[in-house]
């Protein structure tokens, strides 16, 4: 009885692929990664200014002329500024900011595992 | 320990709070102009930027759209920089409909050299322009100085200032 | 023209003397009065003007204002009346409403910003205090007492806040004759309801934090406390995931791109306290039965609400940018900093003064629940740790380095979903391990759960072309979650059932999010009525728009007739509205749900263009985001309604 239930589930699961249509292209991932400077708190790909309409066609036109993604964004950086990428990357400014939820992590573990040897002691 | 921790924390909000949260890139700095090719205003032939500017002349680059009312706001002083000697006014005319620019520049004078024509937004990016009006002070082939926003006395006078 | 001296009752005997006066001395006047040939007949002899008009009645004193526009001074010499005071009005309801707006949004708009919001989270923070007092009867008094003072601290607090930097009551003066309405995109019924179901959870958060205190400072923490403060950790924690329900859903279907979350420090600082709390809920399952990890407990309930505090700083100060900005101004940012670090001093000192860490000796085996707890606690530690250090390292930045830099959804997934894996593992055995120690032999099909799941994921996964192998593992461990509460679900029906469903609506939600985001697609273009786009899968055609005016705004509908590979058609009906106060343009989707996806449909004016921008997206299971949500909130409901303690 009960391997019936999953086995419902999974040919629903299945006839659900008829659904699915084209791959997510680089374009929106590129896109969603930029910051739009007119709606600041959203990317260009959720914004519909100006400005975001521009960049997509600039986005668009670049991976045409076979740019590859991180050409885009150090064109676009070097254009706005570190700002308008939303992905920070890694340099001496955001040492800090990548290294420190790990360090936490790391430090979350060891007193765990402290407990542990305390316990066998 | 941890009182200073949470005391450098309160420090560094407190700086914060002065900054002002929304994002302008940065204004003066001394950039090589962009490389671009672009259609002009009132013909179907395209020019490139190398032969726009030439040496030790002075240039505005005024971005602007009869959409743009801002754009109204800072005319009078592009009228007004165009009397001056020593400097030329290009003007890129940012998405627009031909006949409405045509429009407002026969009502409001053109302070133009030349115009050319930015249909898509796309060479305001080459500027790192991001909306309109900006406006850029051009000399040597450098950008010495950009204004985001409408053009006002200050800035008029600083430009002045700039030319002499 | 001359100026002259208005008289109101000029007909009586003060009136009219002090009328005759000034006339005699040279000055000119003019008369109101109630009867008519009264009033007549003394202007007559006076030789001035007037106006016939009752103080009582509506628009007197427009009626006198047609009849004299410059004055010198006044004189009131109505009789015995009762006085009727100028009409004022609220300068926060002149800001943010209109007499067009229907009336659930002039009631919604007292919170719908800033003054008005601030006045919601005071009034749930007494209904808290008045709702502790009640059900804390079976507690000790001195306890009782000190949580209400922490208590009255916080509300004081709060209450000079509002009088020094944003008070909701200042009247203006003169009247206007029109408000300026409310932002059309928080005229929307989920907008409605989201504060004061959020609030309720921040707010809620407070008691726990004076009551953490109070029984820190006594020494009362005991199992007896962890069983009451259990209630309102629960309480808290239900409302503050309905609230951000709320808001997903709202931002779902009103932003027009389709996302639900996005990362923005606003949502950022509601899910910390989420965290925070989810974390301290788990702990206090531990509490309540062993009476170990007291000192954890108190930090977690101190930085629940500090977290929840910070998120109002973060936001009302406008230090941060966010797409949902109040009305911003550093004197509130700087009051509430204050305030905030005054909480944090205090509690510090109490924590570190009064609290005695009894070094007790308790053996953890590898494999028990307490354990799998601690496990749990660790990662959704780091988890509030990447969004904490995520949202607040730009100010950081800024102040040191003044570079400025964006942290974004990239950040976030890059840190978050490879820790996902083994937390979501962790979660389906964790349960399965009972308190004290056990062991897993019997436990055979918890492994082959994990096949079943891999299995299935990489069938699903391969006929896409994404990135195989982190799909996969991600979703097996999203499926082996889901098979395994769902087993528990079936099999142990009603031991436990409020962790089951809780944790059940967990397993659901990350699947439902993994599914739809993986399968999720789209089509963006530009279409003039009577175009239609066609690729292999779809066919958009835009047939026409219709536009219609309805109370405060007008609006033109898009028809959109979709016809998918399978030949079935559906018409789909996006708008773009134009409210008249204020004057904005907004894009409403259009959202087709059923069990499996959602068609969502947006369109867009273009600058100086006459075509529309048209986004039309298929989003797989959005619409068991929302149901696994509720079902997390509906474990906690139980759990609080629950008498008897689960085992």
């Amino acid at each position: 009885m009960r391997y019936l239930k999953y086995f419902i589930i999974i040919i629903i699961l299945f006839n659900f692929t008829v659904v699915n249509a084209q791959n997510k292209n680089l374009e929106s991932k590129i896109t969603k990664n930029l910051r739009c400077l007119i709606c600041q708190g959203q990317s260009i790909y959720n914004s519909d200014s100006e400005f975001a309409i521009s960049v997509k066609l600039l986005v668009k036109k670049k991976l045409n002329e076979d740019f590859s993604e991180k050409e885009i964004y150090s064109f676009l950086r070097d254009k706005y500024g570190e700002w308008i990428l939303y992905d920070p990357q890694f340099n001496k400014n955001t040492y800090f900011l990548w290294l420190l939820p790990i360090l936490m992590f790391l430090i979350g573990g060891a007193i765990i595992f402290k407990i542990f040897i305390i316990k066998k002691n | 320990m941890i009182t200073v921790f949470f005391l450098i924390l309160f420090f560094i909000f407190y700086k914060g709070l002065k900054n002002s949260n929304i994002y302008t890139p940065n204004l003066s700095i001394k950039k090589d102009i962009p490389i671009f090719e672009a259609k002009l205003f009132d013909s179907d032939n395209f020019i490139s930027s190398k032969k726009i500017f030439k040496e030790n002349k002075f240039y505005i680059m005024n971005i602007w759209a009869s959409w743009c009312s801002p754009c109204r706001l800072e005319h009078p002083f592009l009228l007004e920089l165009n009397n001056q000697k020593n400097i030329e006014i290009i003007g890129i005319n940012y998405k627009d409909k031909i006949e409405n620019a045509k429009k407002f520049l026969k009502e409001f004078k053109s302070p133009y050299e030349l115009i050319i024509s930015d249909k898509d937004g796309l060479i305001s990016i080459e500027w790192g322009a991001y909306g309109v009006p900006e406006t850029f002070l051009i000399h040597n082939g450098k950008i010495l100085k950009k204004y985001v926003g409408p053009l006002d006395i200050n800035s008029l006078s600083e430009i002045k200032r700039f030319i002499k | 023209m001359s100026e002259k001296y208005l008289i109101f009752g000029a007909t009586g005997s003060i009136g009219s003397s002090l009328a005759e006066q000034l006339v005699n001395s040279g000055n000119s006047v003019h008369l109101v009065g109630r009867n008519e040939n009264e009033t007549k007949s003394i202007s007559e002899k006076l030789g001035c003007t007037f106006t016939i008009a009752d103080v009582l009645e509506d628009g007197f004193i427009e009626k006198v204002k047609n009849d004299i526009s410059d004055i010198k001074g006044v004189a009131y010499c109505v009789g015995s009346i009762d006085l009727k005071p100028l009409r004022m009005v609220n300068e926060s309801v002149f800001n943010h409403s209109h007499t067009t707006k229907p009336i659930f949004y002039k009631i919604s708009g007292t919170w719908g910003n800033h003054e008005g919001s601030l006045l919601l989270w005071l009034l749930v923070l007494t209904l808290f205090i008045f709702l502790f007092l009640i059900k804390s009867r079976e507690q000790k008094k001195n306890y009782r007492i000190l949580t209400l003072l922490f208590q009255q601290v916080i509300i004081i607090g709060f209450f000079i806040f509002i009088i020094q930097t944003s008070n909701p009551f200042n009247y203006i003066f003169p009247v206007p004759s029109e408000g300026l309405g409310l932002n059309p995109i928080l005229q929307d019924p989920a907008l409605a309801i989201h504060p004061p179901i959020l609030y309720l959870g921040y707010v809620g958060s407070s008691i726990i934090f004076s009551s953490t205190l109070a029984a820190t400072s006594l020494n009362y923490i005991s199992i007896k406390w962890a069983r009451h403060i259990k209630k309102w950790v629960l309480l808290s924690w239900i409302f503050l995931t309905l609230g951000i329900l709320l808001g997903s859903i709202w931002a779902y279907y009103e932003l027009g791109w389709g996302g639900f979350w996005f990362w923005d420090p606003v949502e950022n600082v509601s899910l910390m306290p989420w965290l925070a709390l989810t974390i301290l809920l788990h702990c206090i399952l531990i509490l309540e039965r062993k009476l170990i990890f007291t000192s954890w407990v108190i930090i977690l309930s101190i930085s629940t609400f500090t977290l929840s505090m910070s998120g109002t700083f973060l936001v009302r100060s406008g230090i941060l940018n966010s797409v949902h900005t109040f009305a911003n101004d550093p004197q509130r940012g700087l009051y509430i900093l204050i305030f905030l670090f005054c909480l944090i001093f205090i509690s510090l000192f109490i924590f570190f003064f009064f609290h005695r860490i009894e070094e007790k000796k308790y053996n953890f085996f590898l494999l028990s629940k307490e354990t799998s707890i601690l496990i749990n606690n660790w990662f959704m530690m780091y988890f509030l740790t990447v969004i904490l250090i995520g949202t607040i390292y730009p100010i950081f930045l800024e102040v040191i380095n003044s570079e400025k830099i964006s942290v974004g959804p990239p950040f976030f997934n890059k840190l978050i979903i490879p820790f996902l894996i083994p937390f979501l593992i962790f979660m389906a055995i964790g349960p399965k391990l009972s308190w004290v120690k056990s062991d897993l032999n019997d436990k055979i099909y918890l492994f082959i759960f994990l096949i079943i799941s891999f299995l299935l994921s990489a069938l699903i996964i391969k006929n896409f072309d994404v990135n195989f192998l982190t799909n996969t593992i991600l979703v097996t461990s999203a499926f082996y979650l889901f098979f395994i509460t769902l087993r528990d679900f079936l099999i142990k029906r009603f031991s436990n059932i409020s962790q089951n469903i809780a944790h059940f609506g967990f397993s659901l939600l990350i699947l439902s999010i993994l599914l739809n985001n993986i399968f999720s697609t789209e089509v963006i273009t530009n279409l003039k009525i009577g175009e239609t786009f066609q690729s292999e899968k779809i066919k958009i055609k835009f047939e026409g728009i219709e536009k219609k005016s309805i109370d405060n705004y007008e609006t033109i509908i898009g028809i959109f007739g979709i016809t998918n590979s399978n030949g079935e058609n559906e018409i789909l009906k996006p708008e773009l509205r134009i409210y008249n106060q204020p004057n904005i343009v907004t894009s409403e989707a259009d959202i087709k749900t059923n069990i499996f996806t959602d068609k969502f449909i947006t369109m867009n004016l273009v600058q100086n263009q006459d075509y529309f921008n048209v986004r039309y997206q298929i989003k797989p299971f959005m619409i068991w985001i929302w149901i696994s949500t509720l079902l997390i909130s509906f474990g906690g409901t139980i759990s609080l309604f629950r008498r008897k303690n689960e085992n």
